[in-house]
């Protein structure tokens, strides 16, 4: 594939609003993991909460949007000078060339979860401010962008669980390459609600603890909320050194199991290998791996005999959940910056949380944080459903 | 204006009134009279027993037809990368989720829960046929039908590859029913390839555009393309059961829809 520019990015998660603090977080090796004590939660878990969502204002013409996720999605949108971004890219390339791609897998679920409770006792009616288009819809979020922007291109919600904002740069792509836009704004925003808290409860997947990819004794994820936004344009001749780009992404699917990775992690060796066919490299190449790293036992050990029968024991790689947590929807998204991060500030960032390493995965997993020049970086995001997909960004120098 | 081509190579159809494509085809290029009637799901025989039993309407929708296109085209549907869209999720599942969630006891059972993402039907049918191909899964509210539309030409267009479009909705019980209200469930597969083969029905070229979208004439089927947003499909279907070269505008967004020149093959 023809290499596209990130020309502009930003995150945000429960490690900090923007690639200033969330660099920050990364260096000194902080996690953003708390005790739950979310809305009427009553799970003994740990979770990553953006901290001053409730207090996030949508533009009075856009109050039918109003819910947490699409104030997480603004709040992310104004870090960075990304909005001014994304006003300059429509000015260039006209706002219907300009498509919008943004992953979910939870949109606006809360407010309906928050409506059910507040149902008519006599007609069981949602409440009269409850918005479905808005607030409830998968493609809420894409929707809200859109409107933000003024945008009036093609626009989309991937949602194939947490593989959804990984996916989104395939789908740009296509459709960059295909000329029927110019550029591309790419994302993923997934906010806390009560139905994946309970839900990966119900499945006995959530860690009492903070979670701890790859640890010997980890016991399920940390869901988190968070979202990340990139720019994508085709990449000019002249591109500064520093220029992060994306190179490759492979997809896949399990056809296994709607919840449970194929035990071998077939599906995730042929989502990493075709990135690496798309990108005209070898697995030498790559000097990172962001791994997918739920922390959770069967996908860690899935994700790690997958990894090993490509790259071996060498390629240095670790999961970050353990700082955002397992950020579902958004997760790709958010890991593409950090991984764009990475590259443009040398900086190979440790695993937290993870003390002994499961002694049968054997990777050469980060436990602390290492700074060495990066040329190449790869991204792992696999979801319910056996969907998979893997990015790979690199320098432009 | 940008311009992308592909040939159609079997449909699968299942909506109210609609019980596949064969059946459908004089219906809609209006030799048959239509006659409305609830949307029949078969039960997916692909799936094993406990699934089979537990599949909703969502996943019964994309089996069926996504296997009559393929059969259709004569292709493996193992070998196809596939795109999903839907409007919304499976309806049923959701409600039942909110309301346990609403209530004293919170506990939701695991399968509610993984049948709860947008893409639980697309894994559904990659378990069943094998596929390991890529899903691309999508929503775009009332204009899901194109979104996946666009996904599906630009990979035959990007990487020359033959694909899969399924674009599936079920409705939802009350009380989402009246403030989503969504008349029946819909499902419409296509195999869209980039090369003509044995069985191509037509090639298509898309194209963006600003004209206001097709009208159907029949005011029945008109009435459904409004009421689910899978039927957005109908004025294609219609003009391919015609077999003649025309062109149709599809609804997709306000302002801009898409432009679809039909030439039989």
């Amino acid at each position: 594939m023809k290499p596209l520019l990130l020309s502009h990015f930003t995150t945000t998660s429960c490690i900090g609003r923007g690639l200033d603090q969330t660099l920050e977080a990364l260096r000194a090796g902080r996690s953003g993991l708390a005790r739950c004590a979310f809305e009427t939660v009553d799970l003994d878990t740990f979770i990553g909460e953006v901290a001053g969502l409730d207090a996030v204002q949508l533009p009075s013409h856009l109050a039918t949007f109003d819910c947490r996720n699409n104030r997480l999605a603004q709040l992310t949108l104004e870090q960075d000078g990304f909005t001014a971004a994304v006003h300059a890219a429509a000015v260039k390339y006209g706002p219907q060339r300009v498509g919008i791609f943004i992953g979910t897998s939870t949109s606006g679920i809360l407010q309906t979860e928050i409506a059910y409770r507040k149902r008519d006792p006599e007609t069981g009616a949602l409440p009269d401010d409850f918005h479905y288009s808005g607030m409830h819809n998968t493609f809420s979020v894409a929707d809200f962008t859109r409107r933000y922007f003024d945008l009036t291109g093609p626009a989309v919600a991937v949602s194939s669980a947490c593989s959804s904002s990984a996916k989104v740069f395939s789908s740009a792509r296509r459709m960059m390459a295909a000329g029927l836009i110019d550029a591309a704004v790419v994302g993923g925003v997934d906010s806390l609600c009560l139905t994946t808290l309970y839900g990966f409860n119900s499945l006995g997947l959530t860690a009492a603890q903070s979670c701890r990819p790859y640890d010997a004794s980890r016991d399920g994820i940390s869901i988190g909320e968070g979202g990340a936004f990139a720019l994508l344009e085709h990449a000019p001749e002249q591109l500064d050194n520093d220029a992060i780009l994306l190179l490759g992404v492979g997809e896949s699917s399990d056809a296994y199991h709607m919840s449970s990775p194929h035990p071998e992690g077939l599906g995730a060796r042929m989502a990493m290998q075709a990135a690496l066919d798309t990108a005209g490299l070898s697995p030498r190449d790559i000097d990172y791996i962001n791994l997918h790293g739920t922390s959770t036992q069967s996908n860690d050990a899935a994700e790690g005999k997958a990894v090993t029968t490509i790259f071996g024991t060498d390629t240095p790689c670790s999961s970050t959940k353990g700082a955002t947590g397992h950020t579902l929807g958004a997760a790709g998204g958010v890991e593409a910056v950090i991984c764009a991060l990475a590259l443009r500030h040398s900086l190979l960032p440790a695993g937290i949380n993870t003390r002994k390493l499961d002694p049968d995965i054997r990777l050469n997993y980060l436990l602390e944080n290492r700074s060495q020049p990066l040329k190449r970086v790869m991204s792992n995001s696999f979801g319910f459903g056996g969907t998979n997909c893997s990015l790979i960004f690199g320098r432009a120098d | 204006m940008q311009t992308l081509s592909a040939y159609i190579d079997g449909i699968g159809l299942l909506g109210p009134g609609l019980t596949d494509w064969p059946s459908s085809r004089a219906i809609l290029a209006g030799k048959q009279p239509y006659q409305a009637q609830p949307t029949i799901l078969p039960l997916p025989a692909l799936l094993a027993a406990a699934e089979r039993r537990r599949s909703g309407a969502l996943v019964r929708l994309t089996l069926a037809t996504g296997l009559e296109a393929t059969a259709a085209a004569g292709v493996d549907a193992a070998s196809l990368p596939c795109v999903y869209t839907s409007s919304g999720g499976d309806g049923q599942n959701c409600h039942e989720i909110c309301q346990t969630l609403a209530s004293d006891d919170r506990h939701i059972s695991p399968t509610r829960f993984h049948n709860s993402v947008h893409n639980a039907a697309a894994g559904y049918w990659s378990i069943a046929t094998g596929a390991m191909t890529p899903i691309s899964v999508l929503c775009a509210f009332d204009a899901s039908f194109g979104a996946g539309l666009l996904e599906a030409i630009t990979q035959v267009a990007a990487d020359g590859t033959a694909t899969l479009l399924t674009a599936n909705d079920t409705p939802y019980p009350e009380p989402l029913h009246r403030v989503r209200p969504i008349l029946d469930n819909f499902g419409i597969a296509m195999v869209l390839a980039p090369t003509a083969g044995p069985n191509s029905l037509a090639k298509i070229h898309v194209s963006l555009t600003s004209e206001a979208a097709r009208k159907l004439d029949h005011p029945e089927l008109e009435h459904l393309r409004l009421a689910i947003p899978a039927a957005r499909s109908l004025p294609l279907l219609s003009a391919l059961a015609q077999h003649e070269p025309t062109q149709v505008i599809l609804d997709y967004f306000e302002h801009l829809r898409i432009a679809v020149d039909i030439a039989p093959c």
